[in-house]
């Protein structure tokens, strides 16, 4: 990726040391994280998060869908007039939504039983839409790819910490965990496991706290009056 | 097929299993527009019509042509049921716009604008993807579709009341904006909760 970021860097003459594509993949995985500091799509990252395995499915499912839909987005950007923008860019998100979910349900479909609506629900999500907007209209398609994976990754990543929080919290395991290592951890022995977590009222206030630790981290610009 | 009386299925939709409290939808529009109780107000009237008349439409259309050997087309077009959804309910909202534009000047500064806010509300595609799911009769669509969409606007002014009261609270700098609305909502989410035993729908 390097060589296309030097390239790109030096067309649009801002090669800076990092180069654009780089800066892109930074953008979005942290300083400019759809969840943590946009605060978009946050219903599906609510919606799934009960347990570690739904939650990283579900952002494979948003990453394949982002990542094609800029591309596509950014191909025909110069194609597109202005004004049904919108509708094609919807039907470009439903498209690749589709794909996944016709997807899903033939080699998974207990897991498509468990997303419910929610796979659907990616087509009404602020950040695939929000991407191709605010990003892919304007820019070329390599780079829009870059910024699809970037954004893809910082939803997987928030996603993952709740998903692993809540589900340890909740169950006293990790389900996934066990599978992957072939470990037998189960902390439900001795450790009460707390179900609210699990419950709808966990998921917002997990997400609360984790957004609270993230402006910790990284205190935003332009909270200012927000309240 | 649920036997479920549609009814009841308004109560549930309200309260025990609120669109936005316990499936979280419309999240999005939910932050972003409950700071005003006006504005979440007109929000939630335009929601709450939009979502009734889409979730039935949404019937008619997924089973009077998506489903196989439906009245109208006897091929199976489930697959597209996404993509004629949205561009249902991105229609609908179009309509309505222009017709009370033109009918009522004074609905219009009262609903209008928050309609083109509408078709990218979750909460609407979710009802009628949980009427897909849940296969609901067509009484039971129309009972989900307005319980669903008094539940969600319930909820969003309850919200911005708190968040009205929250200007006098002294919050910690990292939770200040979303992050304490979030837990303002967990909390609200928890309360409701506990009407849980009520009735129940899946």
């Amino acid at each position: 990726m390097g060589a296309q970021a030097q390239q790109f860097g030096q067309t649009r003459g801002a090669g800076a040391c990092c180069g654009k594509g780089c800066q892109t993949l930074k953008e979005g995985i942290w300083h400019n994280n759809p969840i943590s500091i946009q605060v978009l799509g946050v219903c599906s990252a609510l919606a799934v998060t009960n347990s570690l395995e739904n939650a990283l499915v579900m952002s494979g499912a948003l990453l394949f869908v982002i990542t094609m839909s800029n591309l596509i987005v950014s191909l025909l950007r110069n194609a597109t007039p202005r004004r049904i923008r919108m509708i094609a860019e919807v039907a470009i998100i439903a498209t690749f939504v589709i794909v996944f979910d016709l997807f899903l349900k033939a080699y998974y479909p207990e897991m498509s039983k468990r997303l419910g609506p929610y796979v659907g629900l990616i087509i009404t999500n602020c950040i695939v839409m929000g991407r191709a907007e605010a990003f892919a209209l304007q820019n070329p398609p390599l780079l829009s790819i870059v910024d699809g994976i970037a954004n893809g990754i910082g939803y997987a990543m928030v996603l993952g910490i709740i998903g692993f929080l809540r589900e340890f919290v909740g169950t006293g395991k990790v389900e996934l965990v066990n599978k992957l290592f072939r470990s037998q951890l189960d902390l439900s022995q001795w450790y009460m496991p707390n179900q609210l977590i699990i419950l709808a009222p966990g998921a917002f206030i997990a997400l609360g706290f984790l957004i609270a630790l993230f402006n910790w981290i990284k205190p935003p610009e332009t909270q200012e009056g927000k309240m | 097929m649920n036997e479920t009386h549609a009814l009841l299925i308004v109560v549930a939709a309200i309260f025990t299993n609120n669109i936005l409290l316990s499936n979280f939808l419309g999240m999005c529009s939910f932050l972003a527009c409950s700071r005003q109780i006006d504005t979440a107000i007109g929000l939630g009237a335009a929601v709450v019509f939009v979502m009734v008349c889409t979730t039935t439409l949404n019937y008619f259309i997924y089973y009077g042509i998506l489903v196989k050997d439906a009245a109208l087309c006897s091929m199976d077009l489930t697959p597209l049921t996404f993509i004629v959804f949205i561009a249902v309910i991105a229609a609908f909202v179009q309509f309505v716009e222009m017709f009370i534009e033109r009918f009522s000047q004074k609905l219009y500064y009262a609903l209008g604008v928050f309609l083109p806010l509408i078709t990218v509300n979750c909460a609407i595609l979710g009802a009628a993807l949980f009427m897909v799911i849940r296969k609901y009769s067509f009484l039971q669509t129309v009972g989900f579709g307005f319980g669903a969409g008094i539940g969600w606007a319930l909820a969003i002014i309850l919200i911005a009341g708190l968040r009205r009261k929250m200007h006098y609270s002294n919050v910690p700098t990292p939770f200040r904006g979303v992050a304490i609305s979030m837990i303002v909502t967990g909390i609200m989410a928890m309360t409701f909760l506990g009407l849980s035993g009520m009735v129940s729908i899946q």
